[in-house]
């Protein structure tokens, strides 16, 4: 009996999966649903004041596994100061194409000023487009490169993939499209007991 | 690509003319036919409808499955080719037409360009037989093809000279994979087609007609056919899945083990014939399985005969199911299917037909049959419980561990 009660039991298993919502994402048409945690495009935030956290202090280029960093640095001007440091990152590039997106820049920046964000869609057509400078990470920055041009190109806001259920601390003053949460409780950051596919 | 073009027009025609033929004055009986015949013209007209039609519906088929299959699954399934993924099947078809039509060297070049036409051919013709309403129903024509007082007969004959077409595939092709598939697809068609052809003659005897259009009317007057002979719908129910090679019983395709199977050398739209040929079939089994067993056309007595719209609800339904049992059941093992072919499906029924002739000689009355049937499966149910102990008392069980 247990033979052909089992048979019958898998019908009833994928009759089951057949009412439930796929987990497909239907990923450019539908935003990616992200964690908060997700290491993306890098953003370079400011003080509330509106002064940039850099101080140029290159740990960020000395850690970077993957030498994609470049810093040059240069002294604040007293009168009208860059950053809140004596010095001030002159220069701030990072290629994309070399970076592996491990985050250990923003865990060696002593000021917390470069913060993994949460855009992924970089693709671009030139090796050239592909290293971001400040005027494309630093926070009020909407998209990526690409993203921008096709804003300027179509004259519509800057479009993202992907949602965040919120934006992390780190990434102070940085606009994310949010998700709606489920009962006001994400679950998302606990990483663990999390149905697959229920964002 | 010039003898696939040839070869593809001359099996329709083939098809249609083979359809229009076998229901001309001549060959079809008309000693139990009450009804006039259609005029030739038309009957031309429907065995084209129906070809027309049941090539659309594989088309859609092949979506539909890949659809359910992937919500099955939990997935959303093809849906980028025109709204709902509509227009995939159009995709499918240019696609293979347009795919370079490959023949291999070392094959029997003939054999080989035939082996698909035959298959797609004789799939086709059987589903003239099937009665989709009352006669006249079809703007003045009867709503099937052909009137066959040999009906069942005609059918098995016609879905037996489809093996030909793969097992010839399988040999035409001149590879190693093609001739285990169709060897395999062969010996256990053989094995089922036994089972098909004996569980089929209880409801027959039953009847006492071949014809498929009294037997629905038969099942219009007495009950549905399922209560007087719910072991033979089963086993039949089963061995149609074998015979349009569907899941538990798809091993002459397995395409984990053997590539291909017996269309392992196809490419292109002989391929696709292929194919054809097996949802051909498979909406064919789903159209026969009602119409023997469950009223075809008609519904019992509260619920209006409402010609096509039941038949298509019933194909619509056994469909589905087969499709649900694709997404979940395994294959079976070569060896398994042999044993459960000759060692479980013929005996029972054979066993049937034995009980359901010694009742009818014996003079028993229908109803005398409804319990009979329920006798049969209470014993059924019976040795299934009894096997299951069996083997659950004889299986070695860790302790401490949940089963």
């Amino acid at each position: 009996m247990s033979s052909v009660a089992a048979l019958a039991q898998s019908l009833g298993i994928t009759l089951k999966a057949l009412f439930s919502k796929p987990v497909t994402i239907p990923y450019p048409d539908a935003p990616v649903p992200l964690k908060p945690r997700w290491h993306g495009r890098h953003v370079l935030t400011r003080h509330p004041s509106g002064l940039e956290k850099c101080i140029g202090c290159s740990l960020c280029a000395a850690i970077c596994p993957a030498y994609a960093i470049y810093v040059e640095p240069a002294e604040n001007d007293p009168a009208k100061p860059t950053s809140a440091g004596e010095r001030y990152a002159k220069v701030y590039e990072i290629n994309m194409l070399r970076c592996i997106f491990c985050g250990l820049c923003e865990e060696a920046c002593p000021t917390g000023a470069v913060v993994l964000g949460y855009d992924f869609e970089m693709a671009d057509y030139r090796y050239s487009d592909l290293i971001y400078g400040k005027e494309d990470m630093l926070v009020e920055v909407q998209g990526t490169k690409p993203q921008r041009r096709e804003a300027v190109y179509t004259g519509k806001p800057v479009k993202r993939g992907y949602t965040v259920p919120y934006v992390r601390a780190e990434l102070e003053g940085f606009k994310a499209p949010l998700r709606q949460t489920v009962g006001g409780v994400e679950r998302e950051e606990t990483g663990h007991d999390e149905p697959l596919g229920r964002h | 690509m010039r003898t696939q073009h040839a070869g593809q027009s001359l099996w329709s025609v083939a098809a249609g003319v083979l359809l229009v033929a076998l229901s001309s004055p001549g060959l079809a009986q008309t000693t139990a036919d009450d009804y006039p015949q259609d005029p030739l013209w038309l009957v031309a007209v429907k065995a084209f409808l129906v070809i027309f039609g049941l090539l659309t519906a594989f088309a859609y088929m092949t979506l539909v499955e890949r659809r359910l299959l992937a919500r099955f699954q939990v997935r959303l399934g093809p849906n980028r080719v025109g709204p709902l993924g509509l227009l995939q099947p159009l995709a499918d078809a240019i696609k293979s037409i347009l795919k370079e039509d490959i023949i291999p060297t070392r094959s029997d070049k003939l054999v080989f360009v035939l082996a698909p036409i035959i298959s797609i051919t004789f799939a086709l013709v059987g589903f003239g037989l099937i009665p989709f309403g009352p006669p006249g129903s079809f703007f003045g024509g009867h709503p099937w093809v052909i009137n066959l007082d040999v009906g069942i007969l005609y059918l098995f004959a016609v879905s037996e000279m489809a093996v030909y077409g793969i097992f010839l595939a399988g040999w035409a092709s001149n590879s190693k994979y093609s001739l285990l598939g169709s060897l395999r697809s062969s010996a256990a068609l053989i094995s089922y087609e036994l089972a098909l052809g004996t569980s089929l003659l209880a409801p027959v005897l039953v009847v006492g007609s071949l014809n498929l259009r009294q037997i629905v009317d038969w099942q219009d007057t007495h009950g549905w056919l399922i209560l007087f002979a719910p072991i033979a719908f089963g086993v039949f129910a089963i061995t149609s899945m074998a015979e349009a090679a569907r899941t538990p019983f798809d091993l002459p395709e397995a395409e984990q083990e053997l590539v291909g199977g017996y269309n392992t050398e196809y490419a292109s739209i002989k391929w696709a014939l292929f194919q054809m040929a097996e949802y051909v079939h498979l909406i064919t089994a789903s159209a026969l399985i009602p119409t023997i067993f469950l009223g075809g056309w008609r519904m019992p007595d509260p619920i209006p005969d409402i010609p096509y719209l039941w038949m298509f609800l019933k194909i619509a339904l056994f469909l589905f199911i087969f499709i649900w049992i694709r997404a979940t059941w395994f294959r079976l093992r070569y060896d398994q299917l042999m044993r459960f072919g000759w060692g479980v499906l013929l005996p029972v029924a054979l066993l049937w037909f034995l009980v359901t002739a010694l009742a009818k000689v014996l003079g028993a009355s229908n109803t005398a049959l409804i319990w009979l049937s329920l006798l049969g499966i209470a014993v059924i149910v019976a040795i299934i419980v009894i096997r299951g102990i069996q083997v659950r008392s004889a299986t070695p069980r860790a302790k401490g561990v949940r089963a």
